[in-house]
């Protein structure tokens, strides 16, 4: 288990990292959200101890990363995928990797199969596409066999069948029992492959809670009413139990209540409708909203933050672990 | 901890399994036996022309090693090839992962390094002294004559050195272009230059290559401001000293 107790970093005059502390879950895939230039690579590279905390420590399984034995067989990383000298082979580069760790060498063999590199494994990786690269990245990543795998940005730049690869791979990891912790600046994907979420801004902690709950608490759907009968349709959803809270221009929201469900409950009162409409907020969005403050650029009064202000002031960090800042 | 011979092996594999640094060590030899020999044949076969002009002894052993100054750039280039290619790739932070312990990294590295060009430049240098001498014809000179083995065995500890204290200052300036940069055109240009002005050559004599050089005499020179052994141990302390400050910047830098 990897674990950050109060960890900072500081470059210059900006702090990249900002007193974060939170535990990576054994055995499941930990997505690590943020936007582009959050700190997410700054702390992959502290947990790897490549660069130093200005204060606060990293453990994994209570260990300082320089304290582990062949740390290869511990936590396998991929970083950056073009990490590899272009004048290699993708057999000598792993070969290299694995003698540093003992490992034997015939695991290269099986990574190269496994990532699907067999049939180029003493070509040069000059010559690799990013999608190639990535694969010979992921593959130095679990020479080991390590118990723990640490992806940053695995999916940039990849085409849909490589992002589909990459994601049934860190799923099949997770179901074989191993951590996976996995970065990202896209909550859509996440979505998709984290179980928990660990989502930081300016380099600091901003929710740290499974992903079902964070779905739960961030894709409420709704429905739009707008109707002259005002007076009747507060009576009529009440006699169903249900409550409209007031929408944006003189319109009504109904939380959890279904469409067809309110249209006829309308019909039975005699109440008129004007608008019936179904309202979802993506996660997205809910996850635009949250590091809204924390984006360093946005792009003028653009996009971004219109979409987020589309679901208002809806999302308040709510249970789960959230940020102590 | 990594076991240090596993370090060594892997080092190896990484100096082996790219050819610019296998091409620059075959450089190294090619080309200092190869402008030796040249240089040995002209000698040789024009002898009188320009032997008479009653200089000092005429020193076999010295031409025969002629070629040493480009030998020595491209151990220079090799030497910051092995270690300076680990930063341009980015390779360095795999490699960290991989072995944490930085000190000890580098110290595999360096002797790896070290034992290769120490037996490329053995072979080199022997090969072209005894090329050298059959060029040489009637004015060579043999291996058992007075302080030729320690000039032989010196050529060869100088490349070795002058290999290893380009990998440091790599190391230290954690940048390939850079460190190229800094002693391609130090060596091949600054410190000759700079050996023949007469106020600043005093500084340039204690400069890592000409008290390298020193071993390679065979005869004592007139105006020689120490002998081969100080020679070797200034060159010596110049390279441990390279190597610690990489070790120190590599210790304290984040990758």
């Amino acid at each position: 288990m990897i674990e950050l107790h109060e960890l900072s970093k500081r470059y210059g005059d900006t702090l990249a990292v900002d007193g974060l502390s939170f535990q990576v879950p054994r055995g499941v895939v930990t997505g690590f959200l943020g936007p582009n230039g959050a700190g997410k690579s700054t702390t992959m590279r502290m947990i790897l101890d490549l660069d130093r905390p200005t204060s606060g420590r990293v453990t994994i399984d209570g260990k300082r990363y320089g304290q582990l034995s062949e740390p290869l067989k511990y936590i396998g990383a991929l970083l950056e995928a073009k990490a590899v000298h272009p004048g290699r082979t993708a057999y000598d580069h792993l070969l290299w990797l694995a003698q540093s760790n003992r490992i034997p060498a015939r695991r290269v063999n099986e990574v190269l199969d496994l990532v699907g590199l067999g049939s180029v494994a003493r070509k040069r990786s000059r010559g690799f596409s990013l999608g190639m690269g990535q694969r010979l990245g992921i593959a130095s990543a679990l020479l080991g066999d390590p118990e723990i795998v640490m992806f940053d940005e695995p999916v940039n730049g990849l085409d849909p069948e490589g992002i589909l690869w990459i994601r049934n791979l860190m799923k099949g990891l997770a179901s074989e029992g191993r951590t996976v912790f996995v970065s990202s600046h896209l909550m859509s994907e996440m979505a998709l492959t984290a179980d928990h979420l660990v989502v930081i801004g300016r380099g600091r902690l901003l929710a740290d809670l499974p992903m079902p709950e964070f779905i739960r608490q961030n894709s409420r759907s709704a429905v739009r009413i707008r109707t002259p009968h005002v007076e009747q349709l507060h009576t009529a959803l009440a006699g169903a139990g249900l409550r409209a809270e007031t929408g944006p221009e003189g319109s009504y929201e109904v939380v959890d209540g279904s469409l067809a469900g309110i249209g006829e409950l309308a019909a039975a009162h005699g109440v008129v409708l004007h608008e019936l409409s179904p309202q979802q907020a993506s996660l997205e969005e809910a996850f635009m909203q949250m590091t809204a403050d924390s984006v360093e650029y946005h792009a003028g009064d653009g996009e971004g933050r219109d979409a987020a202000g589309a679901w208002g002031a809806a999302w308040h960090p709510r249970n789960g672990r959230q940020a102590a800042n | 901890m990594t076991p240090f011979p596993a370090i060594l092996q892997s080092e190896w594999t990484k100096i082996r399994s790219v050819r610019s640094t296998v091409w620059t060590l075959a450089l190294t030899f090619v080309v200092t036996i190869g402008l030796g020999a040249l240089l040995s044949f002209l000698t040789g076969s024009n002898f009188q022309q320009f032997g008479e002009n009653g200089r000092s002894p005429f020193d076999p052993t010295g031409t025969a090693f002629s070629g040493i100054m480009l030998g020595e750039l491209a151990i220079i280039v090799f030497g910051v090839l092995a270690v300076g290619n680990e930063y341009s790739t980015g390779m360095i932070r795999l490699t960290l992962a991989a072995v944490p312990q930085r000190g000890t990294l580098l110290t595999g590295k360096a002797v790896v390094l070290g034992a290769l060009a120490l037996a490329v430049s053995l072979v080199t240098a022997f090969l072209t002294f005894f090329v050298g001498q059959s060029l040489l014809g009637d004015h060579s000179t043999a291996l058992g004559a007075p302080n030729v083995l320690r000039a032989v065995l010196g050529a060869a500890f100088y490349l070795t050195m002058l290999c290893l204290f380009a990998a440091g200052v790599t190391a230290m300036l954690h940048n390939q272009t850079m460190a190229l940069g800094v002693l391609v055109p130090f060596f091949f240009l600054l410190s000759p230059i700079l050996s023949a002005v007469p106020k600043v050559k005093t500084l340039a004599h204690y400069f890592p290559d000409y008290a390298g050089q020193r071993m390679l005499l065979v005869y004592e020179q007139h105006g020689q401001p120490y002998g081969p052994w100080t020679g070797f141990f200034i060159c010596l302390a110049w390279t441990l000293a390279a190597l610690v400050g990489g070790a120190l910047v590599l210790r304290k830098r984040d990758a």
